[in-house]
């Protein structure tokens, strides 16, 4: 063993000198300290963001919380607003999105992932499904414009709740498929093979024992992907939804607001009052994700004890 | 005890398979009379078999003759091919992209690679057991009725999964727990549950993969005993790197050997266990069997 100043330096067993390896004092155990205040710090610094939002947010917008607030209109008025049309609007697309997205995610993922051949198509499609889960939602709003509010304006009703959802579909529907075939490539081929080997059909291996081992990871992003798609604004406005409506949306053809647009167009009106009624309209939208996503991991871990 | 499974019309598991509206003519099961009757399983009969990945050729030419009713075993270093080519015989081989296998593989008169065979069709009569234990992550119960329930059985349930469990030596232990899941049992426990579910769909062979490698000696003596219960009904090939389990249980050895690196593997000698062991013609055979190389 040759040291730094290049004399040669012989080592017991265990090194008692010291004299190559460097004990872990001092400076080791420091770093390895310094570390983990700093990682937890970070982990804080998000937390601790979130939270003084969240209670500026409750602390506005609580008093504001009334059945009244709930289930009124909107209105000139600050005090007589309510956010009834925009929570059954949001409620609305938030049903018609999953009924859209999830199945059409799920097939995807599972075509591409078991049925689909290694061919340079293929792989075209894998790197754009990543690259469009990327898209600013704008363009999506702008293409659902396009597609569902002019060109398929007969069938959809034009600026209706299923166009809006047609078009939140699309937008979320990259993720949930990068999602279901996440969950499909953890599965290993041994249960495939073990399948196979008792004389199963591909599908019936899919639909008896991959699909529920997918189904909880599946799941996961698809909560992830419809939370998003619940609060966003710009695509909707595009493609129709109402700043300022005096109906409750009547079925799936039907003119809407949702929640998002709601507040957005209490924030910008000069009136202290309306600032109040956006923070209310902010719990109730945050009432709504936590319940949805409640609901979605209740779902997700009964399936997971089953499979 | 009834051998076979009967549902409610008298129609053992085979015959139902042979009415499920599948794809395709059903040329593996015309003039196939002696499949679902009585004890007697049927045997293989390979010619010319090769087998490739790609171009890659991993298995040339095998000529053997698997008999019914009786244990075959195949030894023969790694990477000599015995995997490959156990799994050209319930046509695994080709679910891997890529691979492919020539030649004649005949389950009692009839070619599995003749035009027109489902292969799912051969893969519920040629069952397999893997090396690596895997039971899927259902019930137990569940397990060994899974795959029945797939191909069409529609008799006693209950009872099917209890005399599977029972031919597996495993029903005791879990006659208990049967809607616990599958993954909670020990190495040698779940590779009897894969057995007992590869029972259930009643196949004519089983081909097992190295069942015993990875588990404990305790296990692998409870599996070996399995075997020799299993050749009174079935046709049993097994692929062994544990020489003395070969001479222990089986009737038949086949030895596989590459020459040179690079070389695809081939069928070197096969004749009766007793005679492999103690006088073999070719030379590997008996340095691979007395333990110079391997």
């Amino acid at each position: 063993m040759v040291t730094r100043s290049g004399a040669q330096k012989s080592t017991q067993k265990g090194d008692p000198e010291g004299a190559v390896f460097k004990p872990p004092t001092g400076r080791r155990h420091v770093w390895d300290r310094v570390f983990s205040v700093l990682l937890l710090a970070a982990t804080f610094v998000g937390l601790v963001v979130l939270a003084i939002l969240l209670a500026d947010v409750s602390w506005d917008g609580v008093p504001r919380l009334s059945w009244n607030f709930i289930t009124s209109f909107s209105s000139v008025i600050p005090e007589n607003s309510g956010i009834y049309p925009a929570l059954l609007g949001s409620l609305w697309l938030l049903l018609l999105t999953t009924i859209v997205s999830v199945p059409l995610g799920i097939g995807a993922a599972v075509y591409l992932e078991e049925y689909a051949a290694d061919t340079w198509l293929t792989r075209l499609v894998e790197i754009n499904i990543s690259n469009l889960a990327g898209v600013p939602s704008i363009i999506y709003g702008l293409l659902g414009l396009g597609i569902f509010v002019n060109l398929l304006g007969p069938i959809t009703g034009g600026q209706s709740l299923i166009s809006g959802a047609l078009t939140l579909s699309l937008l979320i529907l990259p993720v949930i498929i990068i999602a279901g075939r996440e969950a499909l490539r953890s599965i290993s081929d041994s249960v495939r093979e073990g399948g196979m080997a008792l004389g199963a059909t591909k599908w019936e291996v899919i639909w008896g024992h991959l699909l529920p081992m997918a189904l909880p990871g599946t799941l996961t992003g698809a909560i992830l992907a419809l939370s998003r798609a619940i609060g966003e604004t710009a695509p909707l406005i595009v493609v129709g939804a109402a700043t300022y409506i005096t109906f409750a949306p009547d079925g799936p053809l039907s003119r809407y607001s949702a929640l998002p647009i709601q507040i957005y167009y209490w924030i910008s009106q000069p009136q202290p009052g309306f600032q109040a009624a956006a923070a209310a309209g902010i719990v109730v939208l945050m009432a709504v994700l936590v319940l949805s996503n409640s609901v979605a991991i209740y779902l997700r871990n009964r399936y997971q004890t089953r499979a | 005890m009834d051998r076979r499974s009967v549902n409610e019309e008298g129609l053992t598991l085979s015959e139902i398979s042979r009415e499920r509206p599948e794809a395709g003519p059903e040329t593996i099961e015309r003039g196939d009379v002696s499949s679902g009757q009585g004890d007697s399983a049927l045997g293989m009969k390979i010619e010319n078999l090769s087998a490739f990945y790609g171009s890659f050729k991993a298995v040339t030419d095998v000529n053997i003759d698997l008999r019914a009713n009786k244990v075959t075993a195949l030894i023969g270093p790694s990477g000599c091919g015995k995997s490959t080519f156990i799994r050209c015989l319930n046509r695994m081989h080709e679910v891997i992209t890529g691979a492919r296998a020539e030649g004649c593989v005949k389950l009692g008169e009839q070619d599995i690679y003749g035009k027109g065979v489902d292969p799912v069709r051969i893969r519920r009569r040629i069952g397999m057991v893997f090396q690596k234990p895997n039971p899927f992550s259902k019930s137990i119960y569940e397990n060994v009725a899974w795959g029945a329930r797939i191909n069409g059985y529609k008799g006693d349930m209950d009872e099917l999964v209890e005399r599977s469990l029972r031919q597996a030596a495993l029903w005791d232990e879990v006659k208990d727990r049967l809607k616990q899941s599958g993954m909670g049992l020990s190495g040698g426990q779940q590779q009897r549950l894969v057995i007992a579910r590869t029972l259930a769909v009643e196949p004519e062979v089983i081909l097992m993969d190295e069942p015993a490698s990875a588990l404990d000696p305790v296990s692998t003596q409870k599996i070996e005993d399995t075997m020799a219960e299993l050749k009174k009904r079935y046709t049993v090939v097994i692929v062994t790197h544990n020489m003395q389990q070969a001479a222990r249980i089986s009737d038949y050895t086949g030895f596989f050997y590459i020459e040179n690196m690079g070389d695809p593997g081939r069928l070197w000698e096969f004749d009766e266990t007793s005679k492999m062991f103690s006088a073999p013609e070719r030379k590997e055979t008996e340095d691979y069997v007395t333990g110079r190389f391997g």
